[in-house]
């Protein structure tokens, strides 16, 4: 009778640790091969030309063949003394802090009211505030000038001179001390829609019972907003304030068309604005590079720190 | 059911067997890419006519039309200049743009082909030089008009203004029209260059061709003082406040449309204004018989010719890959006849064809000043490279606005103009 013998098949150390890394090399492999076609587009029309915008903005260049001219950060600096950039930027800012102050309320507050309030027909005014916003831009900046020419029988001009005895036409988009708030007028009646749907979508995620306890417990409906809808509203909130300050920051059709390139003289010029009119169409491409660096630097820093501050708790699980 | 569908199959291979053959065929023909931007229907189909006329005559080219609005043309064709590949005929409105684009070797010199009849036929001798420099053409002018000053005569007798000549009777005029409760002049500032038409004329008056040219080539600056001086005397009618009401934020169309409902005795303006005073009224009429035309007044003491003459016109460029037959093409489509034809809605260039315009007294007074003309002075902002072009568009701008005095106005334009015009 032989022993029967049990052949133990060896394992070392060596062999384990060789399956370990094959297993983990096969998942980097794998990894890399899914993310490969994203990364490709990622690279070639983010990165890439973003690199390129910073190089070119190191050229005296007309954007004709290869930029030769090299001039360092000459365009950043005449870019920075420049009044009419100045402006922009200010500008920019001006209409980015009334969009916060004056349209995000308006916004909730409608939102408020034709969202679950009692108001008859509520559903109606929901559609109605709903439309601007589906029009195109052009669409928007070209009805805006017909309401507000200056001309005999124009519609905003008309309705006031019916209200207002001896009421002088004013040329609503040729008064450099008021073209941009005229501006800020039309961009909110197009946009206050689209965030007023947000706080809508937003108003319909807190559960009913939540301020309905509050009621129960005696609060007021101002102590119920305060302490109970605006919390439980907060993601959406700081999300529409992001939203908000870049669209501000990129806003560009409307205002291009409804000012004729940021009219008059300038007094309206914006970012996007400026970039297109001093960078593209005087075909100084080094220089609009700079611009646009300076522009995508600012909307850049904000959205990464807004994110990171304020948007942190709104992304992954809850900390607390 | 079984033999419908074999019919159709046969009809199918017949169809990509012929389709094959007509590709064979177009390989063998030389194609010519042309680029033109009237999108209006008859003015589309008339260049299309004149194409296919060519085409027949000559059998081994085939001419591939491109239509394009005017701001996507300046858009695509800038691209396709930056990618260095021009089409082989493309609209071009001459001068320093073009110019551009032959130091960029995107042009093709068509000097030797324009040598001799071809040159000899143009009667705009002026417009033509504007599409070259030196002894290289890089192109024709197909049309070119003149800057005037278009007036509602129904206006000008109701308040008592006979036409001024000079620029005192014509700021009397203004006056004039203003007392009489009449909006003296229509102007369309919105957009920037009919505003630079007030500033150029005035320069030009003052400081004729030698004025220009200097500051151009850098030996003198456009803050001498034929510059300052057109602020000067722009801001003089810009304080008279002669234009209808938010005319800073009013378009061209806008403006042609207050010209056009008579709701203004005058507008500076190009050859295209009778067409569009019409086209942009409110009853799509215009003024009709009512409309007139008289130069630009002369300004007295000025160093110009006072009969100068501001404006341009379009033509067609070569692209420097086009083939022989582009040129050849370029060449009939400036003949005579072709020219003769394309009078409904261009300026012909080339001689024995002023009589097209018999009937409109108009079109003749243009034409007349514009032959006559011993200095043509193109537009600036079509002229200067773009950059310097909408720095004087925006400085002119700040005149209007009277927020510039004419010192800064010129010192804007000199400071774009010292950047691109070094070298």
């Amino acid at each position: 009778m032989s022993a029967i013998r049990f052949r133990v098949l060896p394992r070392p150390h060596e062999q384990a640790q060789r399956d370990i890394r094959q297993r983990q090399w096969n998942k980097a492999l794998f990894v890399t091969l899914f993310l490969l076609p994203g990364m490709a587009l990622l690279f070639l029309f983010v990165l890439m030309p973003i690199a390129q915008s910073v190089y070119y903005s190191l050229f005296n260049w007309n954007g004709f063949g290869p930029p030769t001219k090299f001039i360092a950060f000459d365009n950043y600096e005449r870019l920075l003394n420049d009044k009419i950039f100045q402006g922009a930027l200010w500008h920019s800012f001006i209409l980015m802090a009334l969009s916060l102050v004056v349209q995000l309320p308006m916004a909730l507050g409608l939102a408020l009211l034709v969202g679950r309030g009692s108001l008859r027909g509520k559903k109606f005014f929901r559609t109605m505030l709903f439309v601007p916003y589906v029009f195109s831009e052009v669409i928007t900046a070209i009805i805006w000038r017909y309401v507000l020419s200056p001309n005999d029988g124009a519609l905003l001009n008309a309705v006031l001179g019916a209200i207002i005895p001896n009421f002088q036409p004013i040329g609503w988009l040729a008064d450099r001390n008021i073209v941009m708030f005229v501006l800020f007028a039309v961009l909110t009646w197009k946009y206050f829609g689209f965030y007023m749907i947000l706080y809508m979508a937003g108003l319909q995620a807190i559960p009913a019972d939540l301020e309905d306890a509050a009621r129960v417990d005696g609060s007021t409906e101002a102590q119920v907003l305060r302490f109970i809808t605006l919390p439980m509203l907060g993601s959406t909130i700081r999300l529409t304030v992001m939203l908000s300050v870049l669209g501000s920051f990129q806003q560009f059709v409307l205002a291009w068309v409804l000012t004729n390139e940021g009219g008059p003289v300038n007094s309206s010029q914006l970012m996007a604005t400026y970039l297109y009119k001093f960078g593209i169409t005087n075909l100084k491409l080094g220089y609009g590079s700079a611009v646009a660096v300076v522009f995508f630097s600012i909307t850049f820093i904000f959205s990464l720190g807004y994110q990171r501050m304020v948007m942190s708790r709104d992304f992954g699980p809850r900390r607390s | 059911m079984f033999k419908s569908s074999r019919l159709v199959m046969i009809v199918a291979l017949v169809a990509l067997l012929s389709l094959s053959i007509g590709a064979a065929v177009a390989q063998d023909k030389v194609e010519i890419d042309w680029w033109h931007i009237a999108t209006q229907e008859d003015q589309a189909a008339y260049w299309q006519s004149l194409a296919d006329a060519y085409m027949e005559a000559n059998p081994n080219v085939a001419v591939n039309i491109t239509i394009l609005e005017n701001a996507a043309f300046k858009q695509r064709l800038t691209t396709v200049m930056q990618a260095g590949d021009p089409p082989d005929l493309f609209q071009s409105w001459g001068g320093a743009v073009l110019w551009e684009y032959a130091a960029n070797g995107l042009v093709r010199n068509i000097a030797p082909e324009l040598e001799g009849d071809w040159r000899d036929s143009f009667a705009a001798q002026a417009a033509l030089n504007l599409f070259g420099q030196e002894d290289e053409t890089y192109g024709v002018p197909v049309s070119w008009g003149a800057v005037g000053m278009f007036y509602n005569k129904a206006l000008f007798e109701q308040a008592g203004v006979e036409i001024p000549t000079t620029w005192a009777e014509f700021l009397t005029a203004v006056q004039t029209f203003k007392d009489a409760g009449i909006t003296p002049i229509a102007l369309g500032e919105g957009e920037k260059w009919p505003g630079h038409f007030w500033w150029v004329y005035l320069a030009t008056q003052l400081g004729g061709e030698e004025a220009f040219l200097k500051a151009y080539s850098r030996e003198g600056a456009f803050t001498d003082e034929p510059f300052v001086q057109a602020g000067e005397y722009l801001k003089e009618l810009v304080d008279m406040e002669p234009f209808q009401e938010g005319f800073l934020g009013t378009t061209h169309p806008e403006s042609e449309g207050v010209f056009g409902n008579g709701e203004a005795a005058m507008m500076l303006m190009g050859q295209w204004a009778p067409a569009a005073q019409a086209q942009y009224s409110e009853d799509g009429e215009g003024i009709g018989d009512d409309l007139g035309w008289f130069p630009f007044p002369a300004v007295e003491g000025g160093k110009g010719n006072p009969d100068d003459v501001f404006g341009g016109g379009d033509g067609f460029a070569v692209g420097a890959n086009a083939p022989d037959e582009a040129v050849d093409f370029l060449k009939f489509l400036t003949n005579e006849e072709s020219q003769r034809g394309s009078a409904f809605f261009l300026v012909p260039v080339v001689k024995n064809t002023a009589d097209v315009f018999a009937d409109d007294p108009v079109m003749q007074s243009i034409l007349a000043a514009r032959d006559a003309a011993p200095y043509f002075q193109m537009y600036y902002d079509q002229f200067l490279p773009p950059a310097v072009g909408s720095a004087v568009n925006d400085a002119v701008e700040t005149i209007f606005a009277g927020v510039a005095t004419p010192e800064e106005a010129a010192q804007a334009i000199e400071d774009s103009a010292a950047a691109e015009l070094a070298q």
